[in-house]
C-alpha cells in the first residue's frame, strides 16, 4: 500500500511466527485507505437490490421500539425513568442496533471474504474493522430519527450531549472487540454463525433496553455493568434524555470491560491470523 | 543490481484430512464424542489451526526451497499441479506464513493470484476500479491518475457506470486485468492470470507483461504455458512435490521439464490422500495405453491410442463428465474430448471406483509430444472436481514409412493434427485442356 520514494528500501522479512504476536497497528495505519474503501463498499452494497433501501436502518430499531412499547411499556408497565417509554427504549435501541448489526456482519466478514483472504495480502484486522465502521451510516440515520422523537415528545436534548461521542466510541469498541473474537473463531469453527443470533438475543435482555437498570440495587448494578452495553445504554440515556444515571462506577466498569474485550480480541485475532488463508 | 527476493529453506506444511481411527468399544465412542468438543474448544482458544474437522495428517506443500532472484529478473515457476508453485507465491506475498525457513523481499510487492480479486458484482465498473485497485495495493491518487488509462485498456468506456454483474464475462475479465496491469510494484508475483479473454486481448496482456519486464521490475510468473515462460522469462524454477528440481535459464528448465519424468510420463497414479479432487470425485490414475493395452509413452502415428482415467466417486447421485484435453509442445490446445458414452452419460452414478477411456484413432494426432490434461465436472450443478494439467504425456512418432498422412513428404509439417482422410484423385477424360485456360489458371494462383 505504501508509496515509496525511489531509493527508499523496503524490506519485508518472512518467517514463521509462534504464539502471541504484536498487533502491527502501524501496518494497519498504512492500509487506512483500504479500510476506507472496504467501509465504502459495505455501505454501498448493503441495501442494493432492496426495495426500502436505507430505510431499513430506521425500520429495524423503530419496529423493535414499537413492539417493546406495546408489550413492556403499555401491557407490562415496565418503569422508564420518568421518560415516555418509546423514547426511553428507542434511545437504547439506536446504539444497540449499531452494536448488534456490527457484530453480526463483522463476525462473518472473514468467512464471506474468504476468496480475498486467500488471494491478497492485507492486515486482516482491516476486514472486521471496516465492517463495523460501515454500520456508522445506519447509526446516523437512526440517530436522526431519535432526535426527531425527542422533540416530538416535547423534550429537549440536555447539555450532557457533549459526552455522546464517548459513548459512541464505547459502543464501537465493544462491537469491534466481540467481532474480533468471533470472526477469528468463525474462520475455523462455523458453529459461531449459529451462536451469533442466539448470543445477540440473550445479550439484548442482559442490557437495559426494555427496562431501566434502576430495577437493580446499586451494588448489583456495578457487577451488571461488566456488560459494556449497560454503560453504553445508560450513557446514551443520560447524555440525551438527562436520566439520572450519570456516569459513575457503572460507566467505568463498562469502559474497562469494553477495552479488555477489544484488547484480548485484537491479540487473539492476530494470533489466529496466520492460519486464516489456510483454513478459511 | 541487488537481490530482490531471497528464500532460505522455505517450507510449508498443510493439514489434510486423515481417516480417524475406529472406536474400539462403545464406551470409548461415547467418551470420545463427549470429550472431543471440549478438546476442540481448547484448541480454538489456544490458536491451534486444526479446524473443526480435526485435521491431523499433514503434508509438506513446500520443502527446503532456497533461491535468490536478482532485481529486474523475470522468473518463471513451472511444475505440475500440486508441486507447490502457488504456495510459494502465497508465502512471498505474505498471504500465508511459511512453516519453516526464511525469506526476504526487497521492494514493494504486488501479487496477482487471480483475476478480479475484490470485485463486487453490485458495484459499477468505475467503483470496482477503485475498490480492486485499493485491495491490490494501489493508493487512491495512483488510481485517479491511471483511471483513464485503465478504462481505455479494458475497452469498456461505455459501460463504466454499469454494475459489473451486467457485464459479459469477457468485459469483466478485461476490466479486471486492466486494473491489475496498472499496478506498479517493484516486484510482481503473477499466477497464471494471462490465460484470460480472447486471443487479441491475450496478446495485449502478454505485451503488457513484456513492458513490465523491460521497465526493470522483478517478476515471478507461475504458468503452465511453456511457450509463454520461454518467451517472457530469462530464468525459471522447476518445482516438483514442493522441492526445487532445477533452476536456471528458462529454455533449459522448460525443456528439462518437458522431457523429464516430471513432464512426460505414460502413467500417473495418486495415493488416496494425495488424490486431486473435490467432494464428489477424486482422480486416482491416468494412463496412456497402446492398442494392445500396454502403458506406453511412445505411439506410432499409424496406431490408435487410448487414454484412461481412474477415479473414485465419493458421493453417489451425480451426473459426471470426464474430460481429456490435449496440448502440443507449443502449448496449443489441439482438441478436447468429453465422455459421450451413452451408458452413464445421463445417469447419476453410484459411489465407487470408476474408469473412463477415450479411444483416439490411428492417423489423427500430429508428431511430437502430446500433453494430456484430465478433468472432471459434475453436471448438476456444474462444479469442477479436478483438473490436472499435463497429467500424462506421450510421444507420437512417424517412421516415415509412407503410409501415414504425410505420405512420401519428408519435410516438416507444422499442423496441429495429422489426420489421414480419404482422398480421391481422378484423371478426367474428355476435358480437353486448351493452352489459354491452362495459362489463365496458373495466373490466378
Amino acid at each position: 500500500m505504501q508509496e515509496f520514494a525511489k531509493n527508499e528500501e523496503v524490506l519485508v522479512q518472512i518467517r514463521p511466527t509462534r504464539g502471541w504476536v504484536s498487533l502491527q497497528l502501524k501496518r494497519l495505519w498504512d492500509y487506512r485507505e483500504l479500510v476506507y474503501f472496504l467501509t465504502w463498499r459495505d455501505v454501498k452494497v448493503r441495501y442494493k437490490q432492496t426495495v426500502l433501501g436505507a430505510s431499513w436502518a430506521i425500520i429495524q430499531p423503530l419496529f423493535t421500539m414499537a413492539v417493546f412499547s406495546l408489550f413492556f411499556g403499555k401491557l407490562a408497565k415496565v418503569p422508564s425513568d420518568g421518560i415516555p417509554y418509546p423514547v426511553f427504549s428507542y434511545a437504547a435501541l439506536v446504539p444497540w442496533t449499531f452494536f448488534a448489526n456490527g457484530l453480526n456482519m463483522a463476525s462473518n466478514s472473514l468467512v464471506s471474504s474468504a476468496n480475498l483472504i486467500k488471494k491478497v495480502y492485507f492486515p486482516r484486522l482491516a476486514m472486521p474493522l471496516a465492517t463495523v465502521l460501515s454500520g456508522g451510516v445506519d447509526f446516523v440515520l437512526a440517530f436522526a430519527v431519535l432526535v426527531g422523537m425527542i422533540y416530538f415528545f416535547g423534550m429537549g436534548i440536555t447539555a450532557n450531549v457533549v459526552y455522546l461521542p464517548f459513548f459512541l466510541m464505547l459502543t464501537f469498541c465493544t462491537s469491534l472487540g466481540v467481532s474480533l473474537w468471533l470472526s477469528a473463531m468463525n474462520v475455523q469453527f462455523r458453529d459461531i454463525r449459529y451462536i451469533i443470533p442466539f448470543l445477540t438475543q440473550l445479550w439484548m435482555f442482559a442490557t437495559p433496553i426494555a427496562y431501566p437498570s434502576a430495577l437493580l440495587s446499586d451494588r448489583w448494578r456495578t457487577v451488571y455493568a461488566l456488560n459494556p452495553m449497560v454503560g453504553v445504554v445508560e450513557g446514551f440515556r443520560w447524555a440525551l434524555l438527562g436520566t439520572n444515571t450519570a456516569p459513575g462506577p457503572m460507566v467505568i466498569v463498562s469502559t474497562g470491560a469494553s477495552l479488555l474485550l477489544l484488547l484480548t480480541g485484537s491479540f487473539y485475532f492476530r494470533r489466529m491470523e496466520r492460519t486464516f488463508a489456510d483454513v478459511v | 543490481m541487488g537481490t530482490a527476493i531471497l528464500a532460505e529453506n522455505l517450507g510449508k506444511e498443510y493439514r489434510i484430512g486423515g481417516r480417524q481411527e475406529g472406536y474400539k468399544t462403545f464406551r470409548e465412542a461415547v467418551v470420545e464424542t463427549c470429550i472431543s468438543p471440549f478438546r476442540r474448544a481448547r484448541n480454538l482458544i489456544m490458536g491451534d489451526a486444526s479446524g473443526a474437522s480435526g485435521l491431523k495428517e499433514t503434508i509438506w506443500a513446500l520443502k527446503d526451497v532456497s533461491f535468490e532472484i536478482r532485481q529486474g529478473d523475470i522468473v518463471g515457476i513451472i511444475g505440475r499441479n500440486g508441486s507447490g508453485k502457488s504456495t510459494l507465491l502465497k508465502i512471498l506475498s505474505q498471504i500465508t506464513e511459511p512453516t519453516s525457513g526464511y525469506a526476504e523481499v526487497r521492494g514493494r510487492v504486488g501479487s496477482l493470484l487471480e483475476v478480479g480479486t475484490g470485485f463486487h458484482p453490485e458495484l459499477t465498473g468505475r467503483e470496482n476500479i477503485y475498490l480492486s485497485g485499493a485491495i491490490l495495493g494501489m493508493r487512491k491518487r495512483e488510481i485517479v491518475k491511471k483511471f483513464e488509462e485503465i478504462v481505455a485498456f479494458a475497452e469498456i468506456d461505455k459501460f463504466i457506470d454499469t454494475p459489473v454483474k451486467h457485464y459479459s464475462s469477457g468485459m469483466y475479465l478485461r476490466l479486471a486485468f486492466a486494473v491489475a496491469a496498472h499496478l506498479e510494484p517493484e516486484i510482481l508475483l503473477v499466477d497464471e492470470v494471462l490465460a484470460v479473454g480472447d486471443a487479441r486481448f491475450q496478446k495485449k496482456c502478454m505485451n503488457k507483461m513484456q513492458d513490465v519486464g523491460q521497465e526493470g521490475r522483478t517478476v515471478l510468473f507461475v504458468s503452465h504455458n511453456m511457450p509463454a515462460v520461454t518467451r517472457l522469462c530469462r530464468n525459471a524454477v522447476l518445482l516438483e512435490e514442493g522441492r526445487i528440481l532445477q533452476i536456471g535459464p528458462s529454455h533449459k528448465v522448460v525443456s528439462a521439464y518437458l522431457s523429464s519424468d516430471a513432464g512426460t510420463t505414460a502413467a500417473r497414479e495418486w495415493e488416496e490422500k494425495r488424490a486431486p479432487g473435490g467432494e464428489i470425485a477424486r482422480l486416482r490414475a491416468v494412463r496412456v495405453r497402446s492398442e494392445n493395452g500396454e502403458t506406453t509413452d511412445k505411439v506410432d502415428i499409424r496406431e490408435p491410442v487410448r487414454i484412461e482415467m481412474e477415479y473414485d466417486v465419493l458421493k453417489p447421485g451425480c451426473r459426471l463428465l470426464p474430460v481429456f484435453y490435449f496440448h502440443n509442445e507449443e502449448g496449443i490446445l489441439v482438441f478436447e474430448s468429453n465422455d459421450m458414452d451413452p451408458a452413464w452419460r445421463k445417469k447419476p452414478r453410484p459411489a465407487g471406483h470408476w474408469k473412463s477411456t477415450v479411444y483416439i484413432p490411428a492417423d489423427f494426432m500430429a508428431e511430437g509430444i502430446v500433453y494430456v490434461g484430465a478433468a472432471m465436472v459434475t453436471l448438476d450443478p456444474v462444479l469442477g472436481q479436478f483438473d490436472e494439467h499435463d497429467a500424462v504425456a506421450f510421444q507420437v512418432y512417424d517412421g516415415n514409412t509412407g503410409d501415414s498422412a504425410r505420405g512420401e513428404w519428408p519435410g516438416e509439417i507444422a499442423s496441429a493434427v495429422m489426420p489421414l482422410f480419404k482422398w480421391r484423385t481422378e484423371h478426367e477424360q474428355g476435358h480437353a485442356m486448351t493452352e489459354a485456360s491452362g495459362a489463365g489458371r496458373a495466373g490466378a494462383r
